[in-house]
């Protein structure tokens, strides 16, 4: 029978179907970070539980960290707050006594578990991938089942490996035609978020297809994959493709020799049939999505930067109009007002979604030569690992940075969560290239505007949000003065 | 995990859309590496007026009078009302935890987020999804009547209101079992540990690249 690529992933890690409909699924890889595991190893430890097989995962610190190089330098010990500190320290504890492997603060290769993974090719094609962390969705660009999960499943996986799980349906959104210059995976990403709703992907595996899809990087296609959940999808899935395969080839824990011969085979099984049948499906004109910016408190809440905040009598109902006030209120905004009269003060380019060396090449470009405006008092620009640091450096992209008055940080989540230092203070309106906009997400009271990362630098440049175009045709070149 | 049979308890509103897990454990919290003592700052930004941290002593922050759960009549509330898509976001299971620690056993909405709903299983809290009609009925009533509570049975699947309406749920029968008996997932799981081995090896034979050790 025809078979989408979830359902055959699905079938070659089923190690049982049970007749309640729930099924136990095989594990091939565990990332793991330290906000999400402590209580899962504290619960092998308290049940005697070992982990079933140590070489499945792999661990590294990043949402805790602080991005400041005064403070890396001192390692685990230098970190001021202390409440971070033990976190941080109990992860190594818990990987030093169960045995598992962890990249360490000071390793060339920490990073946001999400960009780190397929960086180090821990994560590949074919695989099943977890992770307590709902961003997992990720890989599923490397055509792998991947989903995030809590800390019950990641005790569950350590002791098991293996999860409890339901067949979830089949969800097609195809991205036909070409993407116009200035409209990145990020845009397409708002686009259907805008398009479905932050649940309408709930109980469905979205596999994206259609050739603004398959034109994409393997970088872009994570962007893209990374929002799935903002679409209420715990996994998306890109097809495995010459990209696929090309972005694989060279990475360090990618299989090598008769391995890899053997694994591009199947790899290059990894694509939906042509007459599978998918529970759902949308079809997007990607050729006709503008670059978008989210005006509310929900990823849904978006537009192009040439359109409107939505205005009261467009609300279907009730709670569309209790929500939208409530967004209108908590974001400074009034109805109906123009995308491009917004005014972010705080630029934030980094987060797994968007903190790859693409991402930051696509930034630099609107960024060079220029500075920021002068009503821009706060701009991050954190690498999403220590290897895309050293490249970006390698190609002199944090001088374009700091040359255009912004900051230059060490890998790590960082304003993304806010869980350190880096955060928004109450009223601080942020163009970010970050995933979520929830209330408080970036800082109490803090208000995020999603963007991609040529748009945050656009933002960062003229002081409100504009097209790239607007920043390359505008003749600022020194705005701010020097 | 403890058993869930019956509840008879008082009801709380959160009456909007779309609540998120940043939004039931704001991020500052999560850097515990306890199970516990998330109850007090469950919903914290709404709760109370001042911005929380992980050490602050929750008992003298400035309370939000505004906010629903701070109303004296639904102090003591074990049944969260809620609207659709409840706990999107984030799959931080401390929103679970806090849940739990508050005293919420139950949450009633007309649709879940896929990974809060599981951590809200396996953490002993049962969510019921009602059709958005009955979920407005019983905000309707929740705001009439004070003192307003539901009698939720889990073996019988049913919501009793207090008018002697009976109406009925559904719930993954899987779940259910768990819930009933308090089991905890690892165990039932590990009595199968022969059948995974066997699939193990099978897929070692298959894929033997991803069994390699990661040497970095
Ligand atoms: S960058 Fe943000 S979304 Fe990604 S893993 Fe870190 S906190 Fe989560």
């Amino acid at each position: 029978m025809a078979q989408t690529l979830y359902d055959k992933l699905w079938d070659a890690h089923l190690v049982e179907q049970r007749e309640d409909g729930t099924a136990l699924i095989y594990i091939d890889r565990h990332l793991i970070h330290e906000v999400t595991s402590a209580q899962a190893f504290e619960g092998l430890t308290l049940a005697k539980r070992p982990v079933w097989r140590k070489s499945a995962n792999l661990a590294v610190p990043d949402h805790n960290v602080s991005t400041l190089a005064s403070e890396r330098r001192g390692g685990l010990a230098a970190l001021p707050d202390p409440v971070s500190r033990l976190q941080l320290q109990t992860l190594d504890d818990n990987c030093a006594a169960f045995d598992v492997t962890e990249i360490l603060l000071d390793d060339p290769r920490q990073g946001i578990v999400h960009v780190m993974g397929p960086e180090q090719g821990a994560v590949l094609p074919g695989m099943t991938v977890v992770c307590g962390d709902s961003h997992t969705s990720t890989h599923g660009a490397a055509g792998a089942l991947a989903h995030g999960i809590g800390t019950s499943e990641v005790e569950h996986a350590l002791a098991t490996q293996c999860l409890i799980q339901r067949k979830m349906k089949n969800f097609r959104i195809e991205v036909t035609g070409h993407l116009q210059a200035g409209v990145t995976a990020k845009d397409v990403a708002l686009a259907i978020v805008g398009r479905i709703g932050t649940a309408g992907g709930t109980g469905y595996a979205l596999e994206f297809t259609g050739t603004a899809i398959t034109g994409l990087t393997m970088e872009g296609r994570m962007t893209l994959c990374n929002m799935a959940i903002e679409a209420g999808a715990r996994c998306g899935l890109v097809a495995v493709d010459t990209t696929t395969i090309d972005y694989f080839r060279d990475k360090p824990l990618a299989p090598k020799g008769e391995h890899w011969e053997r694994a591009e085979i199947w790899w290059r099984t990894l694509q939906s049939d042509a007459d599978a049948e998918f529970d759902a499906g949308i079809e997007i004109d990607g050729s006709a999505i503008t670059p978008h910016v989210s005006w509310g408190t929900s990823p849904e809440m978006v537009a192009g930067v040439h359109g409107h905040v939505p205005r009261m009598v467009d609300m279907a109902d009730e709670t569309a109009r209790n929500g939208l006030a409530r967004a209108l209120e908590y974001m400074g905004l009034s109805e109906g007002m123009p995308i491009s009269d917004i005014q972010p003060t705080a630029v934030f380019i980094g987060s797994c979604t968007n903190s790859r060396i693409e991402d930051l090449r696509e930034a630099a470009a609107v960024l060079r030569g220029r500075r920021i405006s002068p009503t821009v008092d706060k701009a991050l620009v954190v690498p999403g690992s220590g290897l895309v640091k050293a490249q970006a450096e390698a190609e002199g992209l944090d001088q374009v940075f700091l040359d255009a008055g912004m900051e230059w940080r060490e890998p790590g989540c960082s304003m993304c969560l806010a869980m350190n230092a880096d955060r928004l203070l109450p009223g601080e309106r942020c163009a970010s290239t970050s995933n979520r906009n929830f209330e408080g997400r970036q800082g109490s009271g803090g208000r995020t505007h999603l963007v991609s990362p040529a748009m945050a630098a656009a933002a960062a440049v003229m002081g409100r949000f504009v097209s790239v175009d607007e920043v390359l045709s505008s003749g600022i070149e020194t705005r701010g003065g020097i | 995990m403890r058993a869930f049979t019956q509840v008879d308890g008082l009801v709380a509103p959160m009456d909007r859309a779309n609540v998120d897990t940043d939004l039931m454990v704001p991020k500052q919290f999560l850097k515990s590496i306890r199970r516990s003592g998330f109850g007090p700052n469950l919903f914290d930004e709404l709760r109370y007026l001042d911005e929380g941290e992980a050490d602050s002593d929750n008992s003298r922050r400035p309370i939000n009078p505004e906010f629903p759960l701070n109303f004296p009549r639904y102090q003591g509330a074990s049944i969260l009302l809620a609207r659709e898509n409840f706990g999107c976001g984030s799959s931080r299971e401390h929103a679970a935890w806090a849940m739990e620690d508050y005293g919420f056993c139950c949450v009633i909405a007309p649709s879940f987020a896929d990974i809060f709903q599981s951590n809200a299983l396996k953490n002993g809290i049962l969510p019921i999804t009602l059709s958005a009609l009955q979920v407005d009925t019983l905000f309707e009533r929740l705001y009439e009547e004070d003192k307003f509570r539901l009698r939720v049975d889990l073996e019988a699947k049913t919501v009793l209101l207090p008018d002697g309406e009976l109406w009925s749920f559904d719930v993954d029968a899987f779940r259910r079992d768990c819930l009933l008996k308090g089991l905890d997932d690892i165990g039932i799981t590990l009595e199968r540990a022969d059948v995974i081995r066997s699939f193990e090896q099978r897929h070692r034979e298959r894929f033997p690249w991803l069994f390699e050790d990661i040497v970095l």
